[in-house]
Order: C-alpha cells, then sequence, then structure tokens
C-alpha cells in the first residue's frame, strides 16, 4: 500500500557487482516536500543506490517505491514522474539556453503551448533573458547548474534527484542554487541531493550517511549533530563515514 | 621567490581568462588558489607549468622564467591537472615506472618522498590505471608528480568532488610534503581547506580579489555578521531579503549570515521584524566572519 505523504519507499534494497556488494539492505523512507540529503564517502554505494531508485539499475533484491511504483516493474513509470540533475550529465552544450529547455520540454511529452509558457517563466526566474540564444556550453558552470535544476524540473516530477549538483559552483552561486532547492520544496516536490558541503547538509529536512553500502545514520541534522555530541555536520560525517 | 608572477594577462579570443594578475608565493610554502569554477585557477596552472604562453606579464618558477627558460621548469616542477592524466592503460607500477624514468631518475630514489602515499595504492600495483576509482587515481597521480623531487608542486582542484574524510587525509598529506620542502602551490573552490594554507589568492573572474593569510583575510571583512535561524529556513530568508537594510543573506550551514546596511545596527529592530512574521524559533547572535563570507562580498 502506498502512503500518500511517502513519496519514496524502500525496504532492503541491495545491489550486487559479483562477488561485491555496493548496495547492503538500505532502507528508509522520505515524505512529500521534503529536502532529503543523502550523503557517503566516495565510493560508499551512492551513486548505485540513486541508479536503482530511478529506475535505471534493476536491485538484486529488497523493495523500493518510488513516486508510487516499484523500481523493479515500472521503471518507465518513475522515469515519468521524476526529475534528474548532476553535474556530469546536464545539459547539451552545443544547443541554446532555449533549445536545451525545448527539446526537455518535448522529451517529456509537454505540448508546445506548454513549453513555450514554461521557457518563459523558466528564463524569467533564472534572469537568463539576455542569453537566451546563447549555447549553453558558453554559460558560466553556476548558472548551467541553476538551469539544469530547473530543466529536470519541467514537467512538474514528483521527485527530483541531485547528484552532487553544486560541485565547484561559485559560494554564491551555490547559495542561489539552494534557494532554488527550498522554493521547489515549498511547492510540494521532494529532494534528493548528495553534497560533498557538509554546510549543505545542514540545509536537509533530513540526512541518511551510507558508509560501505549501509546506510549507517539517518536523522534531521540536529539531531545527527546531538547524537554524536559535535558541533557541525563535518564532524557528524568524519566520525562516520570511515566505518 | 619560488613562484612570481608579475602583470600577468591571458585572453582566449574575446574572455580575458586572467585579467593582469600578480603575487609571490615563497620558498615552502602552501599556497592556496582559491576560486570556483571559470575563475581562471587552471590557465594559470598551465601558465606556470610552462603549457602555455601568456599574453603579458613576466612569470618565475624556482628562478626560471616560463618563457626563456621554461625547459629548466619542467625538470623541477610537479604537476597533477585537475583533470585526471595518466595513461589509463599503463598498470599503477608502470606509470609511476615511466614517470620516473622520464625526469631521469628511478622509483627507489625517491621512493621516501611518495613512501606514505604509495603504500595506500601498492595492493593495486598491477592494476590499470584507467580501473582504479577517485581517490585512488588522485593518489596515483600525486606520486608521479613527485616522483622526481619536484622544488615547486602544482596541484590544479585535487579534492574536487571528493568527500569530506578524503580530503582531510589529502590535506595532512600536503602538510608532510611542506615538511620536505616542497613549495605548494594548490587550487580548490573549498573555502574550508583555504584555512589550511599559509597564504591564499582569492580569484574570480580573472581577477585576483586578495592575498593573505586566512586569518588576515577575515579581518579584512568589516561589517558585522549575525548568525539568524527559525524554523522555516526559506521563509527566514525571504523575509531577511525583503527587509530594506539588508546588506547580504546568505544560508549558512543552519544559520543565515545577516549583514545590515546601517552602521547604527540594532538587532533587537529586526528581532521586531521578524517576529511579526509567521516564524519561530527565532535566534539572532553575532558571529565572526570566515573566508567565505569575505570572498562573497568581494565577489559581489
Amino acid at each position: 500500500m502506498m502512503n500518500n505523504t511517502k513519496v519514496i519507499q524502500v525496504e532492503g534494497l541491495t545491489k550486487l557487482f559479483g562477488d561485491f556488494v555496493a548496495v547492503n539492505k538500505i532502507s528508509f523512507e522520505v515524505e512529500k516536500g521534503e529536502i532529503f540529503g543523502f550523503l557517503g564517502a566516495n565510493g560508499a554505494g551512492k551513486t548505485t543506490a540513486i541508479k536503482m531508485l530511478i529506475g535505471i539499475s534493476k536491485p538484486n533484491e529488497g523493495k523500493a517505491l518510488v513516486a508510487g511504483f516499484d523500481v523493479f516493474t515500472q521503471a518507465e513509470e518513475i522515469k515519468n514522474n521524476i526529475g534528474y540533475m548532476s553535474q556530469k550529465f546536464a545539459l547539451y552544450d552545443d544547443l541554446t539556453v532555449k533549445e536545451n529547455i525545448t527539446f526537455f520540454g518535448g522529451i517529456y511529452g509537454l505540448s508546445k503551448k506548454i513549453i513555450k509558457e514554461k521557457t518563459t517563466s523558466l528564463i524569467e526566474d533564472l534572469e537568463l533573458q539576455k542569453v537566451t540564444n546563447s549555447l549553453v556550453g558558453s554559460l558560466p558552470l553556476g548558472w548551467k547548474q541553476k538551469l539544469s535544476f530547473s530543466v529536470a524540473l519541467i514537467h512538474n516530477p514528483k521527485i527530483v534527484f541531485l547528484d552532487e549538483p553544486t560541485g565547484g559552483v561559485d559560494p554564491i552561486t551555490r547559495r542561489q542554487f539552494w534557494e532554488l532547492i527550498y522554493k521547489a520544496a515549498s511547492k510540494g516536490t521532494t529532494v534528493f541531493v548528495t553534497t560533498h558541503y557538509m554546510d549543505e547538509a545542514e540545509y536537509c529536512d533530513r540526512v541518511s550517511i551510507m558508509v560501505n553500502g549501509k546506510i549507517e545514520a539517518l536523522n534531521t541534522p540536529k539531531k545527527l549533530k546531538e547524537h554524536f555530541n559535535v558541533e557541525n555536520m563535518n564532524d557528524v560525517f568524519l566520525k562516520l563515514a570511515r566505518g | 621567490m619560488s613562484i612570481s608572477i608579475v602583470n600577468v594577462s591571458k585572453s582566449y579570443n574575446k574572455v580575458n581568462a586572467l585579467k593582469n594578475i600578480s603575487f609571490d608565493v615563497k620558498p615552502g610554502e602552501l599556497f592556496g588558489l582559491i576560486g570556483p569554477d571559470g575563475a581562471g585557477k587552471t590557465t594559470l596552472f598551465r601558465i606556470l607549468t610552462t603549457l602555455l604562453v601568456a599574453n603579458e606579464g613576466v612569470v618565475k618558477v624556482a628562478g626560471f622564467d616560463v618563457v626563456t627558460d621554461y625547459k629548466n621548469i619542467r625538470k623541477c616542477v610537479g604537476y597533477m591537472p585537475g583533470k585526471f592524466s595518466l595513461y589509463q592503460d599503463l598498470t599503477v607500477e608502470e606509470n609511476l615506472m615511466f614517470f620516473a624514468t622520464i625526469f631521469g631518475t628511478t622509483i627507489e630514489e625517491n621512493y621516501d618522498l611518495i613512501k606514505e602515499i604509495y603504500i595506500q595504492i601498492a595492493p593495486f600495483k598491477d592494476r590499470r590505471a584507467g580501473k582504479l576509482s577517485g581517490g585512488m587515481k588522485q593518489k596515483l597521480a600525486l606520486c608521479c608528480a613527485l616522483i622526481h623531487k619536484p622544488k615547486v608542486l602544482f596541484l590544479d582542484e585535487p579534492t574536487t568532488g571528493v568527500d569530506p574524510v578524503s580530503r582531510k587525509e589529502f590535506w595532512e598529506m600536503l602538510k608532510r610534503l611542506q615538511d620536505k620542502n616542497i613549495t605548494i602551490l594548490v587550487s580548490t573552490p573549498y573555502m574550508d581547506e583555504a584555512a589550511l594554507c599559509d597564504r591564499i589568492a582569492l580569484i574570480q573572474d580573472g581577477n585576483i580579489l586578495e592575498v593573505d593569510t586566512p586569518k588576515a583575510i577575515v579581518k579584512h571583512y568589516t561589517k558585522q555578521i549575525y548568525n539568524v535561524s527559525a524554523n522555516n529556513m526559506y521563509q527566514l530568508i525571504n523575509y531577511l531579503k525583503e527587509y530594506p537594510f539588508s546588506h547580504s543573506v546568505y544560508p549558512f550551514g543552519e544559520f543565515v549570515h545577516y549583514t545590515d546596511t546601517r552602521t547604527n545596527f540594532n538587532s533587537n529592530e529586526l528581532k521586531t521584524y521578524l517576529r511579526s512574521k509567521d516564524l519561530s524559533n527565532l535566534k539572532i547572535d553575532k558571529t565572526i566572519a570566515t573566508i567565505e563570507d569575505t570572498f562573497m562580498e568581494l565577489a559581489k
């Protein structure tokens, strides 16, 4: 049974590569409109877990419902109901800002009328009027990432997955990016985000920390800090992440 | 000076990647070049390592001019580019041997210098470099950059995309290299790493915003910063931005860093304003500036 306020429900999810257990029986739930931080050291299994949740990698064991759909049998429905962005795969550098928006709108099957409306509002919101017809490749990284995030939301997905969206982005733009995240969450979109910036971990409603394929901690930043008796999330991470 | 940069400019077509920048790095210093993607850090590294010629300016590394004496520089510097640039089809050991041979040395001769780093990847010495994890690639690249015992080591964003634990370990490693009298110029987009350097240069859009010790740079920040927190961070940010006297409003971990435009600012006034909004658990306290605050104020 799908609970209406739980948009991600994961139970015992496991992924093996040969003998190697990349993701080891992880279980958690994410609420509608929540900003959920998914942290872990490099190689802890975050990307593998995300790939299963977005329907591009089949788990070996366990259960997972994403936006109400089963990752084993309804991968296509999941893809239609989520947005995804990462630092690596974002937009097409050789298309203009406008062309990228039109392209992704088309991919998600939006009508021409809606794409036109979306394009106008999105460009205004991000103040990209001057570069509407510039190639995305020519924009600073921070602008690309903000645009990429907005494009990931173009089809009003229930959940948006962000894999290290702010890596290398300048500190001001990084904060503008988080304001976009807050805005999306305040409108009810669930945000599932990974980051290596521990100040950003503090911006999340709840944070999970993965260590060697397992979720070793999951709580609000405040509770995690209390539990480990430390001042900030960086210290929580340092205490946990090496197992 | 280990590195001397005087009035250097570089442009690509219409883009001015570096705009008349100057600074020095002293022998044995651990010097940080702090700035975001696109600031011009890599362009500067390429000029310093004689891979790119500046349009204007004079640059010396280890006492040699980068244009007229580039061959001598290449012998005595180590360079770890931001992008993994070792031979993916060679094994860990083969890569290291290759770089040692190129520089006319052997792994044995300078093993002391890399030992501590190399033992961590030695179990994988027969694995091809292309098959290593990110952290192991980074360690191998550092070994290869060190194997000829360079006088100056250039590290271009060695910790980008690296988790906090590995970053901490990497910086501990750098500190120990510094003890062996190697001058290190390292770039990073992580402002918290700046505090670990002897001196830093803040760079954005091809301009050097400031050069000083991390402690001194923070002191250049003249405004009083307030930590503000409430139950709803997003609403809090919006209300603070709407406040007519707000100078800057930046989320900063569990707080929002707020500065006011007035010199005679009284935080009680702000509290009264915020109390009139639908917020609870309101807190306003004075705090001190970090390097990131300083950077944002300068870059604004």
